[in-house]
């Protein structure tokens, strides 16, 4: 009986002050993982018995060229802002046979992006990203969104769906990536 | 002034009893959030960012290769590409891929898709180096993986 009246409290008060430290510790170690980032497709395996040329009209071929030295050249032309990009994909891309010297429908235009060996890494994701940006642009455009609202329409929402699904069919994103030419450096 | 008195007496403690509780579900929070990096990092990774990025669904088709210069100068000054754990020579690209694709399921085998994750300071050649052997791996679908751009105004 005289051992029961013994108090048997563990005392709980620094329990807080433990839990922060613990806290602090997760916060900091904390790096919220993320896979984001531009997502292309490279096409198959080159064949070497069906290599068949396939000729595109000049006016849907839509040509980035960027050398060892950074700098672009659009269309035959030289380009020292890669921000004006965007604005040009983007005319090219919804000109449906207006100017006879860009795209026919966006169905057949093309954007071709060729590097060199010794092209920067951070000017072609600058580069990818704005032509991107203008075909998410241009698939926003068909429902009035922007291209940020477009990028955040939820693919698990079976009405959202349904709009990116259209939107990709009439803007289907048609970037190629040529292989980088061998000289330079 | 006795009305002032009578307000005084009331109690001015706030009950602390609960803080531990609340500061314990914090920390599940984060302790379930916490991903400890399964990779040590080889090669320094400083990612260009983009505006219009797009987010992977699964993050389980994602295999990672990480492109750029060795941290160890022991290494070189050239960049290398870092799969796992170790640095892959270009010709053992084409077996990583087929190891990688073979830890998935069937019916997802198609759906792989290879996150490259590339120093900002890196050139091209290497990185279409990489490309070229992941297409003789038929491994298409490729990400390049960067943060989103905040823009200045």
């Amino acid at each position: 009986m005289a051992r029961n009246r013994q108090q048997q409290e563990v005392n709980a008060g620094s329990m807080a002050d433990i839990a922060f430290l613990l806290l602090i510790f997760f916060l900091v170690t904390t790096q919220i993982n993320s896979d984001k980032g531009l997502q292309i497709k490279l096409p198959p395996k080159a064949d070497e018995q069906d290599k068949t040329q396939i000729d595109i009209p000049d006016r849907n071929l839509f040509k980035i060229l960027i050398n060892s030295n950074d700098q672009l050249l659009v269309e035959d032309e030289i380009l020292n802002d890669p921000n004006l990009l965007k604005g040009l994909v983007y005319e090219f891309i919804n000109n449906n046979g207006e100017n006879s010297e860009l795209s026919d429908s966006p169905l057949e235009g093309v954007v071709s992006i060729k590097t060199d060996r010794g092209t920067s890494y951070d000017l072609f994701i600058k580069v990818l990203d704005q032509v991107q940006g203008a075909y998410y642009k241009s698939r926003g455009s068909l429902f009035g969104l922007s291209a940020t609202e477009y990028l955040n329409l939820d693919p698990k929402n079976p009405k959202q769906k349904a709009k990116i699904d259209k939107a990709k069919e009439s803007f289907p994103m048609r970037i190629s990536i040529a292989e980088p030419n061998k000289i330079g450096g | 002034m006795s009305k002032f008195r009578k307000r005084n007496k009331a109690k001015q403690e706030i009950p602390t009893a609960a803080l531990p509780d609340i500061i314990f579900m914090l920390l599940f929070f984060f302790m379930v959030t916490t991903v400890i990096r399964q990779d040590k990092l080889l090669v320094e990774q400083k990612l260009p960012d983009a505006k219009d990025i797009t987010k992977l669904e699964r993050k389980s088709l994602v295999s990672h290769l990480y492109v750029g210069k060795p941290k160890e100068e022991k290494f070189g000054q050239e960049p290398l590409v870092q799969a796992n754990d170790a640095f892959v020579r270009m010709d053992e690209l084409v077996l990583w891929v087929t190891r990688e694709r073979d830890k998935l399921d069937e019916i997802d085998k198609n759906a792989m898709t290879i996150s490259l994750k590339v120093d900002q300071e890196t050139k091209m050649g290497i990185v279409s180096d990489v490309q070229q052997e992941l297409r003789e791996a038929n491994a298409l679908k490729i990400m390049y993986n960067t943060p989103q751009l905040i823009e200045k105004e």
